[in-house]
């Protein structure tokens, strides 16, 4: 089986769009709110979680056949745990700003269910290569879902994306406001609900 | 089933890797995190004394300079004398000396005490008469984001600019987080500021720890008020 046969390019593009951890499987909500004020937050945070779910999938995976069964969640835990710590470290050593941003939910992307599902439900029935794509994939799917709100996030709440100012001063002087609704979260769950449903009238998902 | 003897040496194996990699990545990392924080915390003070602009960038040299160049400090003892050569990095957690930041017509002062879950740390900045605030800040919390983590935010920190710690007669009586907006009719309106709401215990743990900080300054700040006057 070749690196990027059919079925492993599925596994990477799958998650994006009609298995979406976040728009269809309704996982990893929690810090999908919180990061997703700025575009710069959620960048790192997408990448952050991506790295996590790909590493922990090649470890377990790697691991699959030694994980003494009745231990295993606790195994799982830790190695999760251990990249996450190393993600934080990392992310206060050399982007310090985005991390006071980001406060605990970097921490908590332990507790994340997309990357603790994934282990579960993937790493441990399937070989290193294929579970390294399926976290890509996974992480994608969430960071693309968390970029996606960001964006409208920043454009609508701030008026700005990256930081940078793009609603002219000229619209604000015409009495354009901020929609204050956006940086708050209810507005994440605003847009979130209206991208979960144009992703499901898109791939056709009816949820019971 | 494996052995117990094999979950057991599974596990301790699993947790002495994590633990391992986890002790060296914090070794190796520690020095870029201390100048990280270090750098932070200068900037908070230079914040407080509005000696930099918020919305600029700065890099770690510019905000040493400018600190450098700008602010004196200084240590007292709890009568409010100045300790002579006595450097902040110094005081340890020795509780008989306070540290304090001058510049040629403010000064600061770190306030840290207990908010809702964790220990608050920040600076305030008053202006030559030691009453009207000039600046706030708050650099390190544990309070829930989006709630009580909003009180480093500069839409909390900027309304206590102006603000005094003297009532009409001249006593510290502080400056108080009310809960919700401050009403016009409000007494002593110059002593109060607005709160946060879901937030009003971590602004109440605030209260507290500003009152307590003045306390213990308050002995040199009346040597300072009278020898201004």
């Amino acid at each position: 089986m070749s690196l990027f046969s059919k079925q492993n390019i599925q596994f990477v593009k799958d998650p994006l769009m009609d298995n979406n951890p976040i728009a269809t499987q309704v996982l990893g909500i929690c810090s999908a709110l919180a990061v997703t004020v700025q575009l710069n937050t959620a960048i790192v945070m997408a990448l952050a979680v991506t790295f996590v779910v790909a590493f922990s999938n090649v470890i377990i995976s790697l691991l699959r056949n030694k994980i003494p069964a009745n231990i295993r969640i606790i195994v799982e835990l830790a190695i999760i745990a251990t990249l996450v710590i190393l993600v934080d470290q990392i992310l206060k050593a050399f982007l310090f700003d985005i991390s006071k941003q980001l406060s605990v939910f970097v921490g908590l992307i332990i507790t994340n269910c997309i990357v603790m599902g994934r282990a579960e439900a993937f790493a441990l029935q399937n070989k290193p290569w294929p579970s390294f794509l399926d976290g890509i994939g996974n992480g994608l799917g969430y960071g693309l879902i968390l970029i996606t709100v960001a964006f409208g996030r920043e454009l609508l709440g701030s008026g700005s994306l990256f930081g940078f100012k793009v609603i002219p001063e000229a619209a604000y002087a015409a009495g354009y406001q901020n929609m204050g609704l956006m940086v708050l979260a209810p507005g994440a769950f605003i847009l979130l609900g209206l991208i979960i449903w144009a992703q499901r009238t898109y791939s056709g998902i009816v949820a019971e | 089933m494996r052995s117990n003897a094999y979950t057991l040496g599974f596990a301790a194996i699993v947790t002495l890797i994590c633990s391992v990699l986890l002790a060296s990545a914090s070794t190796f990392l520690k020095e870029r995190q201390d100048t990280n924080i270090e750098l932070d915390r200068k900037m908070n003070i230079l914040k407080a004394f509005e000696l930099i602009d918020p919305e600029k960038q700065y890099t770690p040299k510019e905000v040493f300079s400018i600190f450098d160049t700008n602010l004196k400090e200084a240590v007292t003892d709890l009568k409010g004398n100045v300790i002579e050569g006595k450097k902040i990095s110094n005081i340890g957690d020795d509780p008989n000396l306070l540290a304090l930041y001058l510049s040629d017509d403010a000064y600061c002062i770190p306030i840290s005490g207990k908010g809702l879950w964790s220990t608050i740390k920040g600076y305030l900045a008053f202006e030559k008469d030691l009453n009207t605030v000039k600046g706030l800040t708050f650099y390190s919390h544990g309070e829930t984001p989006g709630l009580g983590g909003e009180i480093e935010k500069d839409k909390f920190t900027k309304v206590w600019k102006g603000k005094t710690i003297l009532d009409e007669s001249g006593n510290l009586v502080s400056i108080t987080i009310v809960k919700g907006k401050i009403k016009p009719d409000t007494k002593q309106i110059e002593n109060k500021v607005d709160g946060i709401s879901g937030a009003t215990l971590t602004g109440k743990g605030i209260n507290i720890f500003v009152m307590e900080n003045l306390k213990k300054y308050q002995p040199y700040f009346s040597k300072q008020r009278g020898t201004a006057s």
